[in-house]
């Protein structure tokens, strides 16, 4: 028996029952599409969260005081401690060739007060070049002056919330704002800050770092933020960082740097392991279908034992016989899949038109994991009835009508 | 061309054996046209069966042309079925979702006959049975005795050389039943070996042989 004829009677067969056929096809196809559109949400927020670290920018990395942990190794020696990241390490920084930026940063808890009102506020003392490389919109007024940052003047720039609350819709511009023992007058206020993960914008005061290091009367830095001159340089501005640091530090290592990529493959990991979860879910739908295609296949055997009996007196082998019916679960599992993509690509689109701002496409290889998935079902499970159909006797299979 | 020797089939029914066949003797000449007799549960239909290789004897030697099939496996005998026997039906067994030309056609579809040569072969059949303009009916369309002579066309389709007819005119009226059966004499006139089950005896008596079978032992009438 050729292929095409093979198909051609598993299809007749399948339009004689249009019912079953219809049935199967559609539990099929709702394993299939629950696969693709679980995975394609997994993805959404994959890739919602991947953009999000992104728009912080590529080309970071975060230098923190102390070592990172040590894979085991011995404690410290006694009489060592960490040496403070001060403001002057990195400015040094700066000089590499393959840095562009940094950014300083301090921060603390102090009262902020203004116009009679007063609320515990974080205050960020940092310097201009915290507005590029985070890539702060202002809103009204302007950022943090450059210049020396050692000498900062009293000035502050407010996170809309803040300005909100002391303020009271009023505009801040040009008022002076208590930080504990200290004034400073207010130059800008941030606007939108939209995508932004790690912290509040909008509930921060932002001070020049000297400032800042006063405020909290420390020499130590909580981190520096280090813009690379490209995404290519990484690398070596890393290297750069840590040499600095060891120069300046009677050569111990002890900071730590952290690239934007390293975190971005944990995220990435973390999310592509939630997808493979959900996609799982979706397989676990599958089976089901597969489960359904034996009973109605079973079901399907047994309503045409006598037919199964006449193809064996017409010469069918047993294996003929089972290469028939599989033909048939085959071509079940292979429509419902199709049908499955067809409703899952409809539902993604759907989802996209409700939330414009996500991606819902399933991963690539959703698809095509899911068509096997769904063929390997259907025969798996139709398997079961071809044997049965296979094993019958032909004198009794003849016998009922 | 047959040649049953010792031949025995038995049935276990519960705690209960039933003997269907009992030391069957039989030997059958090419061409020759044999109608097999005898009352219901004699086992007339099993003695088909174990000819036709759709069933196995539980002892006895069997040999078709020659060859001895008792020994050979399902997918073997599956073959010999395909190429040497033909089957005839009282309840005519055709495939319900199938037109007359396909049901036809379905034994060379089996065996992977190419669809143009199945096609001509197809037509021919229809011709000689005078099923053309029924080519595209369903078998619920037709009379009962169109639907015989599809289930002829197709169990001659494949060229076999026994033709095996179990009550083949037992579901059609007198009139239909007598077109049918001369069909089929008409192609044993054509060489090939019929054997015929019917209750009936005024067709019994038109076969050259006539066998009778009472409780699963054969008895040979002689005229
Ligand atoms: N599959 C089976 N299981 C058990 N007993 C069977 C089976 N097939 C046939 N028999 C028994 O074998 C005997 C012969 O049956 P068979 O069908 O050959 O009779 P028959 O002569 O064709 O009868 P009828 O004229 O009614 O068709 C009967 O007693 C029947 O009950
Ligand atoms: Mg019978």
């Amino acid at each position: 028996m050729t292929l095409a004829d093979r198909l051609h009677f598993a299809w007749d067969a399948l339009h004689g029952f249009r019912m079953r056929t219809a049935l199967m096809l559609l539990a099929m196809a709702i394993g299939v599409a629950s696969v693709v559109l679980l995975t394609g949400l997994g993805e959404a927020a994959r890739r919602y969260v991947m953009g999000e670290f992104s728009s912080l920018g590529t080309d970071l990395l975060v230098v923190l005081p102390g070592r990172s942990e040590t894979v085991g190794g011995p404690p410290p020696l006694l009489g060592v401690t960490p040496r403070d990241l001060t403001l002057e390490d990195a400015l040094a920084l700066l000089r590499h060739p393959a840095i562009k930026r940094v950014a300083p940063l301090v921060i603390g808890s102090v009262p902020v007060s203004a116009a009679g009102r007063e609320r515990e506020s974080t205050v960020v003392g940092t310097t201009a070049d915290f507005e590029p490389i985070r890539r702060i919109e202002i809103a009204t007024g302007r950022f943090l002056p450059a210049g020396d940052p050692r000498r900062g003047r009293p000035l502050c720039v407010l996170g809309r919330t803040i300005e909100a609350e002391l303020f009271g819709g009023a505009s801040a511009l040009g008022e002076t704002l208590r930080l504990g023992d200290r004034r400073c007058r207010v130059i800008g206020v941030l606007g939108s800050t939209g995508r932004s993960l790690d912290v509040q914008l909008d509930e921060l005061v932002l001070v020049p770092v000297s400032t800042a290091q006063a405020l909290f009367d420390t020499p130590a830095l909580f981190r520096v933020l280090v813009q690379a001159r490209d995404r290519t340089l990484l690398e070596r501005a890393r290297e750069g960082i840590l040499a600095t640091v060891r120069a300046r530090h009677d050569g111990e290592d002890d900071v730590t740097v952290i690239t934007q990529d390293a975190m971005l493959a944990t995220f990435d990991r973390i999310l592509g392991t939630l997808t493979l979860a959900v996609g799982g879910i979706g397989a676990i739908s599958l089976v089901v279908a597969g489960i359904l295609i034996m009973n109605v296949m079973l079901v399907a055997v047994s309503q045409r034992t006598a037919e199964i009996g006449l193809l064996m007196a017409l010469g069918a082998p047993p294996r003929q016989v089972l290469g028939l019916f599989l033909t048939e679960a085959g071509l079940l599992a292979l429509g419902g899949a199709l049908l499955g993509l067809a409703i899952g690509a409809l539902g993604a689109a759907l989802l996209g038109a409700f939330y414009p701002d996500l991606d819902f496409s399933a991963p690539a290889w959703a698809a095509p994991a899911a068509l096997l998935l769904a063929l390997g079902m259907g025969l798996l499970f139709g398997a079961l009835p071809a044997r049965h159909a296979a094993r019958l006797d032909p004198v009794a299979a003849l016998a009922r009508r | 061309m047959l040649e049953l020797a010792g031949i025995g089939r038995d049935f276990e029914v519960g705690e209960q054996t039933v003997h269907a066949l009992r030391d069957v003797e039989l030997n059958v000449a090419a061409g020759e046209y044999l109608s097999i007799m005898g009352p219901s549960g004699s086992g007339k239909s099993t003695l088909l069966n174990v000819i036709g290789l759709l069933d196995r004897p539980t002892r006895g030697r069997y040999c078709l042309d020659g060859t001895d099939v008792t020994v050979l496996d399902g997918a073997a005998r599956a073959e010999l079925r395909r190429d040497k026997v033909g089957f005839v039906f009282q309840f005519f067994h055709l495939v319900p979702r199938l037109t007359a030309a396909e049901n036809v056609g379905l034994p060379l579809v089996l065996a992977g006959v190419e669809p143009d040569e199945r096609r001509v072969r197809v037509a021919r059949a229809l011709e000689r049975l005078d099923l053309v303009s029924r080519a595209s009916h369903r078998p619920d369309q037709l009379s009962g005795g169109q639907r015989q002579r599809v289930a002829i066309a197709r169990a001659t389709i494949m060229e076999p050389r026994l033709l095996l007819a179990d009550e083949p005119t037992g579901n059609l009226d007198r009139h239909s039943g007598h077109e049918v059966l001369e069909l089929i004499e008409a192609l044993h006139a054509s060489g090939l070996t019929l054997l015929v089950v019917t209750h009936d005896p005024e067709i019994g008596r038109r076969a050259g042989r006539r066998i009778h079978v009472v409780d699963g032992r054969v008895e040979e009438q002689v005229p």
